[in-house]
C-alpha cells in the first residue's frame, strides 16, 4: 500500500512540475506581447485624434496623419476581398464536389497547401512582372489588390473546403435523392450551410493581407503621397466610377515603416498611434469572424 | 406484367393481383473489385410493402440504392442486369438512363433522419424546388399534404417554419417520409428507417409504412424480422448477396422453402 503511494505521489509531483512549466511557456509568449501592444499604446494613445486620421502625411510630424494610408488599405482590402472570395470559393467547392479523385486532384490539393506557405515577397514580385508590367496595370490599387488576392488565395481556398467537409455526406445524399443535380445541391446546401466557416476563413485571410507591406512595397506602392484615389461615386452621370482602381496608393503597415525609419522621435509616435490603429482594424475583424461563426453555427449541429 | 410468369425464379405468389410495379433480372452489382450482389431476381407488387431482410452486409442496402441510383454518386461502382420500372418499363440502371429521371420517379428515406438544417416547410418543399415548382399555393398545398400522409401535420401545423432540427428523432423521420412523398414518387424506399428510433417512434413508423401502400409501392430494407412480418406483404431474404428465397410475408415467416431462411428466422444466426 505504502509503494502505492509513493507512487502516485512520485507522478503527482511531475504533475505538478509540468504546470508551472507549461504556464511559464504561455506567459513568456503572452506577457511579451501584451508589454508591446501596452508599449505601442503608451507611445501612441495621446497621438489618437480626428485630425490624425483626416491628414495627410507631412513633413512636420505634428501635422502628419494616415488618412491616405486607411483610406488605401480600406479600398485595397475591398479588392482583395471581391477578387479572393470568388475565385477562392469557386475553387474550393469544385475540389470537393465536382473533382474526380485522381492524381490529378492530389497534385493540385498538395500545391495549394504549398502555396499557402509561399513567402509573400515572392508574390510580390511575381505581381510586379505580371500586373504591372504584363498587363500595364500600373502601381496602382487595382495592382494591390490582385496581389495581395493571390497570396491569401490559399487560405480561402482551404477554408472553403474544410467548411464544405464539415457537411455530413447524408445531407447531400437526401438532396440527390430527390433528385437534385449536383449544381441544386451545392446551391442549396452546400454553399448556405458552409457560409459561417468560409466567412471566418475569409476574415482570418484578410486579417492577415491588411498587415502585409513586402509584397507591396515589390510592385511600388508609395510611401508618401498626399492625395486621395478618386472618388468612386460622383453627383454628376455616370455616377459610378472606376478610376480608383488605377490610382497610386499607400496601405497603412507602409506609412508606419515609413515613420519608424525617419530620425525624429515625433514620427515615431505617429507610426506607434497608426500601428494601434491597425491593431484595431485587425481585431475588429476578427471580432466579426467570431461573430459570424456564431450567427451560422447556431442554426446548424448535425 | 404478370406475377405468374413461370419462367422468372423469384415470382411473388399472387395474393390478390397486384399489378407489376418494378421487375429485377440477373442484377449483379460490384463495388470495386468486390461482387456485391449475384444475379438477383425480384417482382415488386404495386402497391404492397416488400421487405428485404437477413444478416448484416448481405447486400440488402445496396440492392436498394440500385433502385434508385445512390451508387453513381460514388466511384467506381457497376451495375449489370436490368431492373425494370413499369408501367413504361424503363430500364432504372441501363448506362443511357439519367438516374436524376430515376430519383425523380422513385424516392428514398434514410437509415438516421437527415432534415435539411432548414425550416420544417422547406425540407418538404425542396424536392418540388428541385422541380422548379415556384407557385407558392401548389408549394403550400404539396407541404401540407405530405405532412398529413406521414401523420407529422398536427404536430407541426403550427411551427412550419421552425428548424427541423428542433423535432425528435421520430418526428425527423417522419418528416423526412414527408419529404419523400411531397413530390408524388412511385416507390418508396426506406433503409432501415427505425434503426436509429426508440419503440414508440418505431411503432407509429412502422404503423404509417403499412398505410401508404395504398398511396405508393414500398420496399423496405429491415434487420428486424418481426418489423419485416409486421409491415410486409412480400419478403425476400437475403444472405451473401444473393436472394435466398422470396414470398408471400406469411409464407416466408411460416414456413419458409430453404433451410437458410428457417434458420435465419428462427434466430439460428444473423
Amino acid at each position: 500500500m505504502q509503494d502505492i503511494k509513493s507512487i502516485i505521489a512520485r507522478h503527482k509531483a511531475l504533475d505538478g512540475a509540468f504546470a508551472v512549466v507549461g504556464l511559464l511557456a504561455l506567459m513568456v509568449g503572452l506577457v511579451t506581447l501584451l508589454a508591446l501592444i501596452i508599449d505601442l499604446a503608451m507611445d501612441g494613445v495621446p497621438r489618437l485624434s480626428w485630425t490624425f486620421f483626416a491628414s495627410f502625411p507631412s513633413r512636420f510630424p505634428e501635422q502628419a496623419g494616415i488618412l491616405a494610408a486607411w483610406v488605401g488599405t480600406t479600398l485595397v482590402m475591398i479588392v482583395t476581398a471581391a477578387t479572393a472570395v470568388p475565385l477562392g470559393v469557386a475553387a474550393g467547392i469544385y475540389l470537393e464536389e465536382y473533382a474526380p479523385r485522381n492524381w490529378t486532384t492530389a497534385l493540385i490539393e498538395i500545391n495549394i497547401a504549398n502555396l499557402a506557405a509561399v513567402p509573400s515577397i515572392v508574390y510580390g514580385l511575381m505581381a510586379l512582372g505580371l500586373f504591372v508590367y504584363q498587363f500595364g496595370l500600373g502601381q496602382s490599387i487595382l495592382t494591390a489588390g490582385l496581389t495581395l488576392a493571390l497570396l491569401v488565395l490559399p487560405m480561402v481556398i482551404i477554408a472553403t473546403r474544410e467548411a464544405v467537409r464539415a457537411i455530413p455526406s447524408s445531407i447531400r445524399e437526401a438532396a440527390y435523392a430527390l433528385g437534385a443535380t449536383k449544381w441544386q445541391m451545392v446551391w442549396s446546401h452546400v454553399l448556405p450551410y458552409s457560409t459561417g466557416g468560409i466567412l471566418t476563413g475569409v476574415i482570418i485571410a484578410l486579417s492577415r493581407a491588411i498587415g502585409e507591406s513586402a509584397p507591396l512595397i515589390t510592385i511600388g506602392a508609395l510611401s508618401f503621397i498626399a492625395f486621395l484615389p478618386a472618388a468612386p461615386v460622383s453627383a454628376e452621370a455616370p455616377f459610378v466610377s472606376f478610376q480608383w482602381l488605377l490610382d497610386p496608393f499607400t496601405v497603412m503597415p507602409i506609412q508606419m515603416f515609413n515613420w519608424v525609419s525617419r530620425p525624429q522621435e515625433a514620427f515615431h509616435v505617429n507610426a506607434a498611434a497608426a500601428g494601434l490603429v491597425l491593431l484595431g482594424m485587425t481585431l475588429v475583424m476578427n471580432g466579426l469572424a467570431i461573430w459570424i461563426r456564431y450567427r451560422f453555427r447556431k442554426r446548424i449541429k448535425w | 406484367m404478370n406475377l405468374d410468369n413461370p419462367t422468372a425464379p423469384h415470382t411473388a405468389p399472387d395474393a390478390a393481383q397486384p399489378g407489376l410495379k418494378a421487375r429485377v433480372r440477373d442484377l449483379n452489382f460490384h463495388y470495386g473489385s468486390t461482387h456485391a450482389l449475384k444475379n438477383v431476381n425480384l417482382d415488386i407488387a404495386e402497391k404492397r410493402v416488400t421487405a428485404l431482410i437477413g444478416p448484416s452486409g448481405c447486400g440488402k442496402t445496396t440492392y436498394l440504392r440500385c433502385f434508385n441510383r445512390m451508387h453513381d454518386l460514388y466511384a467506381g461502382n457497376r451495375y449489370q442486369g436490368e431492373i425494370l420500372l413499369y408501367p413504361d418499363a424503363m430500364n432504372i440502371i441501363g448506362p443511357k438512363v439519367d438516374p436524376i429521371e430515376v430519383r425523380m420517379r422513385i424516392s428514398m428515406v434514410f437509415q438516421k433522419p437527415n432534415p435539411f438544417p432548414k425550416s420544417i416547410y422547406e425540407n418538404v418543399a425542396y424536392g418540388l424546388r428541385v422541380r422548379g415548382v415556384t407557385r407558392r399555393s401548389l408549394i403550400d398545398e404539396k407541404v401540407e399534404q405530405a405532412l398529413q400522409w406521414a401523420a407529422l401535420w398536427d404536430e407541426v401545423k403550427d411551427r412550419l417554419h421552425d428548424l427541423a432540427f428542433n423535432l425528435s428523432g421520430g418526428q425527423q423521420q417522419r418528416l423526412c417520409i414527408a419529404r419523400a412523398l411531397a413530390t408524388d414518387p412511385e416507390i418508396l424506399l426506406f433503409d432501415e428507417p427505425t434503426s436509429a428510433l426508440d419503440p414508440i417512434a418505431t411503432a407509429r413508423i412502422e404503423e404509417l409504412v403499412h398505410g401508404l401502400k395504398e398511396r405508393v409501392t414500398i420496399i423496405i430494407v429491415t434487420h428486424n424480422m418481426q418489423q419485416a412480418a409486421r409491415v410486409s406483404d412480400y419478403t425476400a431474404f437475403m444472405y451473401l448477396g444473393e436472394v435466398v428465397e422470396f414470398g408471400n410475408t406469411n409464407t416466408i415467416f411460416t414456413n419458409p422453402s430453404k433451410k437458410q431462411t428457417e434458420d435465419y428466422i428462427t434466430g439460428r444466426y444473423g
